[in-house]
């Protein structure tokens, strides 16, 4: 807090001139770099498409209601395989998480120089890279289908769900690992009696948050030939079957929230 | 002896179970072991296609070994600026668009007609995903960059109004109510009373936000919304594996940069 002098009397400031100045030049240079993404954006755009956009929009939302609902025939299977897709890849990553996150907490990690960097690799490659760029080198290596989207979403959420898990290990209480070593435990006894229960509620926590999150990018990956509803979608994006994509909108928006009352429910039994 | 010594123990000590309730148990047990037969036998899998996708799997983590920047290296940095110009003006807008949303829809200080719209927009923003939203803009507003734009910034406003109203409603309350004394205005209320408590977090999700955006521009591409996506979908397209690995090296990079960066940031402001 600063005060300045003005005609003999005081007056309260938020900041003192240094503060403010320092402020005021990030503002800048924040303006001037917003301004240049700004312009590289507008070089990139057809504006005549830009303006016209009210009209096409009302134009494909008068083709696409209303919704077609007799092609929901069709869509039971796809929305099958993607529950399939998000909940099987979450058990699969979940099953590879689980070592990495031992491997790369501080506290269980066999080695800090070693191992611990090569974990936290696996985590660090396999987070930043989408799931639909997975399922789309996916599907060129394991051929189009089901299996690609589930190989994808299983390699994609290994580093999430991995990355949470070994911050919770790290953050046990020792005092209990201690008490299970000091009775004679053998490694992997004090793993399962003095760790494993204290991580076991964040463990399905993060489960099913990443559950939830899954279904959500499952629900797109048959954009790139991997299975699922977004097949469908596709295929009535290709044929401009604009009654069939309201449909399975509504329908991907229907199974979204599902899922997001399950994963709030659970997680709420569970915390 | 030794049985004799069990009897006068008692039973053993069992490790007490993580579900409870024995009967919730035994069904999410059996339940969950129908639904993963169920599930597994649905999934085909074309295993003589698999084994013949190999050796191009092999090819592509060889490709990895030997990446590839120089043959594409224009259209590279042509993807990689127009994501990152997409990035950090969908973010801008976002955030300026979700600070009025999310005062709007945090309980405490706003009526009930203004919470329940910006809550509505809010759940709209975040059910739909990216990939569709940016489908739909494509179709309406054509390919390039203002599609991608647009739809990062939906997904922004959905992202960060959320946490912030949470934040604004878990905020402490005399503050503002300080500043409401002084005969202080709504603005002043806000700008003195709220906005002070709220802008630490403010900071740190906005930063995350950027982090997250930079991850989706790479994807709109595959849906025609600009940024390096388009490149990378074309490579593969093309099997050129090299240049692919190339990109998703650079990808990997700016994000593990970003994410640096963001975290020195974040533990700055907290």
């Amino acid at each position: 807090m600063a005060v300045s002098t003005k005609n003999g009397q005081k007056i309260w400031q938020r900041r003192d001139r240094n503060g403010q100045l320092k402020i005021w030049a990030m503002w800048l240079i924040g303006t001037a770099i917003f301004m240049w993404s700004w312009t590289q954006i507008s070089e990139a755009t057809t504006w005549a498409f830009f303006w016209d956009a009210p009209r096409i929009a009302a134009d494909i939302g008068g083709r696409a209601f209303p919704p077609r609902w007799a092609y929901i025939d069709k869509l039971w299977e796809p929305l099958w395989d993607t529950l399939n897709i998000a909940t099987l890849g979450t058990i699969l990553a979940l099953m590879m998480a689980v070592p990495v996150a031992f491997l790369a907490a501080r506290n269980t990690t066999p080695s800090t120089l070693f191992v611990r960097p090569i974990a936290l690799f696996i985590i660090v490659s396999t987070r930043s890279i989408n799931s639909l760029i997975w399922a789309l080198l996916l599907v060129k290596i394991l051929g189009p289908g089901i299996f690609a989207g589930l190989i994808a979403i299983a390699i994609r959420s290994i580093g999430f769900c991995a990355k949470l898990l070994y911050e919770a290990i790290e953050e046990i209480d020792e005092k209990q690992v201690e008490a299970v070593r000091a009775t004679g435990a053998r490694p992997w006894q004090v793993m399962v009696y003095g760790i494993v229960p204290q991580i076991m509620p964040a463990f399905a926590g993060i489960a099913v948050f990443r559950w939830d999150i899954n279904l959500r990018e499952s629900t797109v990956l048959g954009l790139v030939g991997a299975g699922g509803i977004g097949l469908q979608l596709q295929g009535s994006l290709n044929t401009l079957a604009w009654p069939q994509v309201t449909l399975i909108l509504i329908v991907i928006l229907i199974a979204v929230l599902v899922s997001e009352w399950v994963s709030a429910k659970v997680r709420g039994a569970i915390i | 002896m030794s049985v004799a010594l069990d009897a006068r123990l008692g039973k053993p000590w069992k490790k007490p179970p993580f579900v409870t309730s024995p009967t919730l148990r035994w069904a999410l047990l059996i339940g969950s072991v129908i639904y993963l037969i169920l599930a597994v036998n649905s999934i085909e899998v074309n295993w003589s296609r698999v084994y013949r996708g190999l050796d191009r799997g092999l090819q592509f983590f060889v490709a990895f070994t030997n990446p590839d920047f120089t043959s594409r290296a224009n259209d590279i940095r042509l993807g990689l600026t127009e994501s990152a110009v997409m990035t950090l003006a969908s973010t801008v807008i976002g955030i300026a668009v979700s600070i009025p949303i999310g005062l709007g829809a945090a309980r405490n200080i706003s009526v009930l007609p203004v919470y329940l719209v910006c809550r509505s927009i809010i759940a709209l923003s975040r059910a739909l995903n990216e990939i569709v939203v940016a489908i739909l803009l494509v179709a309406i507003f054509g390919f390039g960059p203002m599609a991608g734009f647009l739809t990062l910034s939906f997904a922004t406003i959905g992202f960060l109004s959320k946490l912030l109203a949470e934040e604004i409603e878990d905020m402490d309350r005399v503050q503002a109510e300080a500043v409401r004394a002084t005969g202080g205005t709504w603005l002043q209320r806000y700008v003195f009373g709220i906005h002070p408590q709220v802008v630490p977090r403010l900071i740190g999700l906005s930063m995350y936000r950027l982090d997250i955006n930079f991850r989706e521009s790479a994807v709109l591409g595959i849906v025609g919304a600009g940024g390096i996506g388009a490149t990378l979908n074309t490579a593969f397209d093309r099997y050129e594996f090299d240049t692919a690995a190339a990109i998703l090296l650079v990808i990997i990079g700016a994000v593990m940069v970003l994410e640096y960066l963001s975290g020195i940031i974040r533990a700055k402001v907290q």
